[in-house]
């Protein structure tokens, strides 16, 4: 019995110990980080981590001053990532066991898949910030988006009111659901996504919409992802056949949005609800 | 039946199918509110649309344009893949058997990546038939030095060959742009555009030149059916004829894809259905096969744009579900026959 209560008092003295010690020294900062991942990169150099970065991969385009290289995030090399020596590596994929292999030459390994939603991004910057050692900007950071996003939706929630919306990620009419994370933002401001119609299982929250369809709904807004991809512009829209009924092109409510940062969820998202607001407020002029 | 017959019961196939296809869509217009709108089209009637504007639009813009261009895709492939089979005798041919769509296929993959600062859209048709047209001219020369003879096979294989390294080039080069793919296969997997009738002016002079010149080596055709030699010994130039066939079926496939992308399979299941029903005379089939052919990718293109309404399924899948059945039942039955 006596027995049993010390092994229970040792028990109650080492767990808090265990706990309180895996925090106090946690692993090793990294310095030669890694990134597959476009989104990883951005925030990475948004919380302060850029000069721990050593190699960032071909699809990482923002900010200009990461270190490029032509490293594949879809197709990686496994060799030429571990040449770069990192202590961490970042990706947004685990393709072809690439997580497993790499943990196996003991590189540390952060998956961060696409976030679903706002907290889902937020809970992404904050463990970056955990594990390269700047929780202190990390925080801050998600917290001024917070703010910054929130001011954008409560000015504009109002505007919103029975609106639509058709967010386009290429000339074919490729489109995201309220499902999806760009949806979400539209959801924020109470819009109704005209692709909600066609959020069928199978659609994985990227629907193809037909044109007539889009025609048909004529959304009071066009979000044009696809400037860049493929030179899309209100120019483009307006002279394709049928769409000169669109609300949209009558009211001249295009919004250009860079196709990268509408397809990351990233810092610069509240560029993308800056942009959105910035049509509402030009709607409700 | 008589030919005149099938000729006018697949012409009716075809109506049916244009009627079908400018009235079901994912936005509902009623046959009678079409036919008035149709009617105002008409000068000196007096009939005015009940339509809005929108729905014109949708109406005369979007849809109808896409059904004429769905037929003409369909006519092309169907008739291509009809003449291939015959100056090739292989039941397998169809019209990317020389490497067409490979070479389209290049062609419209460097199109995306290379000309993303200005409107691919616009510069990817183009490049897809020079792309096209390039394999066909690589597997012809290619085909022509290895030696003529045994029906054509040695330029059946250099198509082959030119098709892989083409496939290859391809696929490097949209591994190396990988932010590209959902452009390119969106192409790929082969998709009728809303894009108005822009396409269909582009595309119908080729249709019409190359159908044209299939037509008229119809009764050549049945003639190679019996084999090179007893062709030649009634005087028949195998050669030149299977040369201009061939021709005329590239250049109409090549332009078929370039607006369309690969639609699959209705180079194959089309031209066999008719030889099953109506025999295998090409003076009936090749007509046939541009009827039908155009009625059955009207058809398709109904079920890709209302299966999922409003969202689209890409067209290549809708042939490819219906067609790969289809061609496992005409394989078994030709086998059937054979033995």
């Amino acid at each position: 019995m006596s027995r049993l209560l010390t092994a229970l008092l040792a028990l109650l003295v080492v767990v808090p110990v265990a706990a309180s010690g895996s925090q106090a020294a946690p692993a090793a900062v990294p310095h030669r980080i890694v990134s597959l991942s476009p989104t990883a990169t951005e925030s990475l150099f948004a919380i302060g981590a850029g000069p721990q970065v050593v190699a960032v991969d071909n699809q990482s385009d923002y900010p200009k001053q990461a270190p490029h290289t032509s490293l594949s995030g879809f197709t990686p090399n496994v060799e030429a990532i571990a040449g770069y020596k990192p202590d961490l590596v970042v990706a947004s994929y685990d393709p072809n066991g690439l997580v497993a292999t790499l943990r196996r030459l003991g590189i540390r390994v952060l998956v961060q898949d696409a976030a679903t939603n706002l907290d889902g991004a937020y809970a992404q910057i904050l463990a970056l910030g955990r594990v390269t050692g700047h929780l202190p900007r990390a925080t801050r950071l998600v917290a001024s988006m917070k703010r910054q996003i929130a001011a954008l939706v409560t000015k504009s929630t109002p505007r919103a009111r029975g609106l639509t919306v058709f967010h386009e990620l290429g000339p074919d009419l490729y489109t995201v659901t309220s499902s999806t994370f760009v949806g979400r933002v539209y959801s924020l401001f109470g819009l109704k996504n005209i692709a909600d119609a066609a959020d069928t299982a199978g659609s994985g929250g990227y629907p193809k919409l037909s044109a007539e369809y889009v025609v048909s709904q004529s959304p009071d807004i066009v979000v044009l992802a696809d400037i860049n991809c493929c030179a899309q512009s209100a120019k483009t829209v307006a002279a394709r056949p049928g769409w000169s009924s669109v609300a949209a092109v009558k009211t001249g409510t295009i919004v250009r949005i860079d196709d990268s940062i509408a397809s990351r969820w990233g810092p610069r998202i509240v560029n993308f609800v800056r942009a959105i607001a910035g049509a509402l407020a030009h709607l409700r002029r | 039946m008589t030919p005149r017959l099938w000729i006018l019961a697949a012409s009716l196939f075809l109506a049916a199918s244009l009627v079908v296809g400018a009235l079901v869509g994912p936005v509902h217009i009623g046959l009678v509110d079409a036919l008035q709108s149709a009617a105002a089209r008409i000068p000196f009637l007096h009939v005015r649309t009940p339509l809005s504007p929108a729905d014109e639009a949708i109406l005369w813009d979007i849809r109808i344009p896409r059904v004429v261009l769905g037929a003409l895709v369909g006519a092309m492939l169907a008739t291509a893949g009809a003449s291939y089979q015959g100056v090739f005798r292989n039941p397998l041919a169809d019209p990317y058997l020389l490497g067409v769509a490979a070479g389209a296929g290049l062609g419209a993959t460097l199109a995306v990546v290379y000309l993303r600062s200005i409107d691919f859209q616009n510069a990817l048709p183009p490049a897809a038939f020079v792309g096209g047209a390039v394999a066909v001219v690589a597997a012809y020369a290619i085909g022509r030095s290895a030696g003529t003879g045994s029906g054509g096979a040695t330029l059946v294989l250099a198509g082959v060959t030119v098709a892989a390294f083409f496939t290859a080039v391809q696929t490097f080069v949209q591994q190396q742009h990988s932010d590209t793919i959902q452009e390119v296969y969106s192409w790929i997997l082969g998709r009728l555009p809303s894009s108005g009738w822009r396409d269909v002016v582009i595309l119908l002079p080729y249709v019409v030149v190359a159908l044209a010149g299939i037509l008229l080596h119809r009764r050549l055709l049945d003639v190679l059916s019996v084999g090179d030699e007893e062709a030649t010994s009634l005087g028949v130039n195998v050669g030149r004829v299977r040369l201009a066939v061939v021709l005329c079926a590239t250049v109409g496939t090549a332009a078929a894809v370039a607006v369309s992308g690969l639609i699959g399979f209705v180079g194959i299941i089309v031209p066999h259905a008719i030889r099953l029903v109506a025999g295998p005379s090409y003076r009936l089939l090749l007509p046939l096969s541009i009827l039908v052919g155009g009625g059955f990718l009207v058809l398709a293109d109904v079920i890709a744009r209302t299966a999922l309404s409003p969202a689209e399924l890409p067209i290549g899948v809708v042939t490819a579900f219906f067609g790969a059945p289809f061609f496992a039942v005409v394989l078994r039955t030709s086998r059937r026959m054979a033995a």
